[in-house]
């Protein structure tokens, strides 16, 4: 197959997106086309599927993190199963957590919590979407673990000397979500309007949830 | 302490400048689909890679190149490396497909002759 690829199979590389075909393709992308073309020509995946993924992986944001962490603020019950476990609490809002088991940690009066991974971009993105790019760069992931305080005050975020700061390395097998404290004067917002108040930034323990009005 | 180059929890670095260039971008649509790609490729029906391959693959770029390339790139060159290493694509196959995919973008593209994968002195083995 493609000994001699002259561009007679399904699909048309004329059709570009008009702001993107001005720009010269990079070798890595070249790759990953490539790379998907062959993979739908030998079987291995069909198009249907990859499109499907890409639908899917654009479905994933921080929406589904910050409904878990409202009906957390609201009912205690659930919340102890989120903190038992999150994948299966996720599931009883609807939401589809992955198979990784993912462990929230509640910030308090007297513990804040932060997640970072040293390793890579271990990341609960099945609940909050895809990482942002300060996550997996170097800055983030070398400096969190050994002086958390200064790293969060980059972010605005200063947390007071009586409050311990607990840092949470992440794993390929082990995710963290972090469940913001709730904010004062929330009391009679419901739900949804709580929802609202919970980043995705919050969430990896970066700054506080955002205050009411 | 010997540590690996991706193993980075603890050294000094730069600030994170959260709301500075670089600190966010919206995913271009070939990133997902590298993202696509390897869930696929690593998901129940199909089990031909594991995430786990997936980081052997990125930590072992090596020092130069782990730093050079972007997140996707890293992703796309080990998961290339991969299926190449599990005969799932050939490289010569690649190679004429890169080629031909590059020639027919309008504004052409930088890609070279022969696929850039993992450099052999550090992709091979375990």
């Amino acid at each position: 197959m493609a000994e001699d690829h002259t561009h007679d199979h399904p699909h048309d590389h004329s059709q570009f997106q008009p702001d993107l075909e001005d720009k010269p393709l990079t070798h890595y992308q070249a790759m990953t086309e490539a790379v998907g073309e062959l993979l739908i020509e030998k079987g291995v995946i069909s198009g249907d599927e990859l499109r499907a993924m890409l639908e899917l992986i654009d479905a994933k944001s921080p929406a589904a993190g910050a409904k878990m962490v409202a009906r957390a603020w609201v009912d205690s019950a659930f919340k102890a199963r989120m903190m038992d476990d999150v994948l299966a609490a996720a599931e009883e809002l609807g939401i589809d957590a992955g198979g990784i088991p993912i462990l929230a940690v509640e910030n308090t009066p007297e513990v804040h919590n932060v997640i970072v991974c040293t390793l890579c971009s271990c990341y609960p993105r099945q609940l909050i979407g895809l990482p942002p790019d300060w996550y997996k760069a170097r800055s983030y992931r070398s400096r969190t673990v050994c002086e958390p305080r200064k790293v969060l005050a980059e972010f605005g975020t200063v947390i007071p000397d009586d409050v311990e700061v607990r840092v949470h390395d992440s794993t390929a097998d082990l995710r963290y979500m972090v469940i913001p404290q709730r904010p004062a004067g929330s009391e009679g917002l419901d739900e949804a309007a709580l929802a609202d108040l919970v980043t995705r930034d919050c969430m990896i323990g970066v700054t506080l949830a955002k205050a009411v009005g | 302490m010997l540590r690996r180059h991706h193993d980075m929890g603890g050294l000094e670095a730069g600030p994170v400048d959260p709301f500075g260039p670089g600190a966010e971008h919206d995913y271009a649509p070939w990133e997902k689909k590298v993202d696509a790609i390897l869930r696929l490729v690593s998901d129940k029906k199909r089990q031909i890679m594991t995430v786990d391959e997936l980081r052997r693959g990125i930590e072992e770029l090596g020092p130069g190149v782990y730093d050079e390339l972007s997140y996707y790139e890293r992703w796309i060159a080990s998961v290339t490396n991969n299926l190449i290493e599990k005969g799932v694509i050939d490289i010569d196959e690649l190679g004429r497909r890169m080629t031909a995919i590059t020639e027919a973008w309008p504004a052409g593209g930088v890609t070279e002759a022969e696929p850039k994968v993992v450099p052999e002195t550090d992709g091979q083995g375990a």
